[in-house]
């Protein structure tokens, strides 16, 4: 069964999400890192993009496949995990340690699960 | 409706995440993963299970010149023992199939065909096979796994003696014993890499995949999955049917021109081969330059030309780094030529380099 830390904040497209410093960091969640397989490459926004919530802001590739990574709130990008451009597989290793960017001047947010609401999602998704 | 392979229950057990392909549920990785699966075939060893591919006898006083009619080679002159690549064409000289030939007699072969083809492959033989030639579709009853990576002929010797092992590369022996199961044993593979291909019945696929298993285990062999044949593959750049070559682009296209015999009397596709003359589009090397990955079915440009589209690409494992093949116009072929792809509205640089991305080290 995949991590899924109790203190974070959950979408149904696996992103995972916390607010620290007034700011929302975004990461994807361990179960997405496992189903994606090995990450080599990750396209990031740049800061000052703005972003919408449930609208795709970054591309996630694995060796297999790219999947997008879809934004939990409207906003501003203040922050981009730079080293991630270097090292991709931090994800892998790191899910919740390798955030991707960091979301200022939130307006509205897409519907957040808590741990256990994630991990029903989880949950139906290995069964399907 | 998938078929599993007489392999399923084991994939199972070892951890493999199973995925349909061409009509069977094999595994795409296993908990590895596909990067670590690509680099023990490299370095060390990797077994795959491929008895998804099709399996097809062509016997009788006719099967040299059935075979040499409606394959592109030319297997006159074959020695018994040996496995030679081939092309089988249309009439317009696209693919219908690249396939692998054995031949075990004068009169007696084995031809292999991709999974995915098999039944168009059978249909299109049926149809042109000539008088005096039997063919018989066989793959049901045959398994089929891979054993690639430098460490294989070492584990292949702790199972067999010497004679018994195909020293030299695209050579085959048959009715050999591993562990009392009688195999065909094929100095072949799909990987860029030194290994065998391991032809057996069915019901001895589990027991041949364990055998091998323990055998390697203190080589550093690991069960590895369709996503590593894959990437394996094209770092090796060798052609994929439905990627590289299709009904719709011939083997002069492709590259293949050395599995192709125009001096042969004749063949079907030959004609139109001929007719069409030096190929207008050619199959070409890219490493990526910029950032990002270029995948199939991606239109490569030079400014605003479009010059032709990617049929495979992928971040390479070994390499460590992307790249991709492509079918471009033969005037803006050169290595070197800077081109771009069109990653989703995105460009992304690359540079067309000579094929193979990767040559294994010699041994």
């Amino acid at each position: 069964m995949a991590n899924i830390p109790a203190d974070l904040k959950y979408t149904k497209s696996h992103e995972w999400v916390k607010e620290e410093d007034g700011l929302l960091v975004v990461g994807l969640t361990d179960f997405a890192a496992t189903a994606l397989g090995d990450i080599v490459f990750i396209r990031l926004p740049e800061a000052g993009e703005e972003v919408t919530a449930g609208e795709s802001f970054a591309e996630v590739e694995s060796v297999k496949a790219v999947s997008d990574v879809f934004s939990p709130a409207t906003g501003k990008v203040a922050e981009v995990n730079e080293a991630l451009n270097d090292a991709p597989e931090a994800v892998n290793e790191d899910p919740y340690g390798a955030w991707l960017i960091k979301i200022a001047g939130t307006e509205a947010t897409d519907e957040l699960l808590d741990a256990s609401a994630y991990e029903a999602v989880c949950a139906a998704e290995e069964d399907a | 409706m998938e078929l599993k392979t007489p392999l399923y229950d084991v994939h199972i057990a070892e951890g493999g995440k199973i995925v349909p392909f061409a009509g069977y549920l094999l595994p795409v990785q296993y908990k590895t993963g596909v990067v670590a699966e690509h680099m023990a075939v490299r370095e060390k060893a990797g077994l795959f299970d491929v008895s998804h591919m099709g399996e097809i006898t062509f016997t009788g006083p006719t099967a040299l010149k059935t075979l040499n009619h409606i394959l592109t080679n030319d297997f006159t002159g074959m020695k018994t023992g040996r496995v030679r690549y081939s092309v089988m064409c249309n009439e317009r000289g696209g693919c219908v199939d690249d396939v692998l030939v054995y031949k075990f007699g004068e009169e007696e072969y084995l031809v292999v065909v991709n999974a995915s083809n098999r039944h168009k492959d059978y249909a299109h033989m049926a149809a042109n096979v000539l008088e005096g030639t039997e063919i018989r579709d066989i793959s049901d009853a045959v398994a089929q796994v891979a054993i690639q990576g430098p460490a294989a002929p070492a584990i292949m010797a702790k199972l067999l003696p010497a004679e018994s092992i195909p020293q030299k590369y695209y050579t085959a022996i048959r009715e050999v014993k591993i562990d009392g199961m009688s195999c065909m044993i094929s100095r072949t593979g799909y990987t860029g890499e030194n290994g065998y291909e391991i032809y057996t019945a069915c019901g001895n696929a589990e027991n041949l995949w364990k055998t091998l298993r323990a055998a390697g285990e203190e080589y550093g062999l690991i069960p590895c999955g369709l996503g590593a044949r894959d990437t394996l593959r094209l770092e090796a750049a060798m052609p994929l049917y439905g990627h590289e070559m299709d009904e719709d682009i011939t083997p002069l296209e492709a590259g293949l021109g050395f599995g192709v015999k125009l001096g042969k009397e004749e063949f079907i596709g030959r004609d139109a081969l001929i007719a069409a003359g030096e190929p207008r589009r050619v199959r070409v090397g890219l490493a990526v330059t910029g950032r990002g990955i270029i995948r199939e079915h991606q239109d490569v440009f030079i400014g605003d030309e479009l010059i032709g589209h990617s049929t495979s690409g992928t971040h390479c494992p070994y390499l460590g780094k992307a790249v991709a093949m492509a079918l471009v116009d033969a005037a803006h072929a050169a290595t070197g030529t800077a081109v771009e792809a069109d990653v989703r509205g995105r460009r992304v640089a690359a540079e067309i380099v000579p094929l193979p991305f990767y040559v294994k080290k010699d041994q």
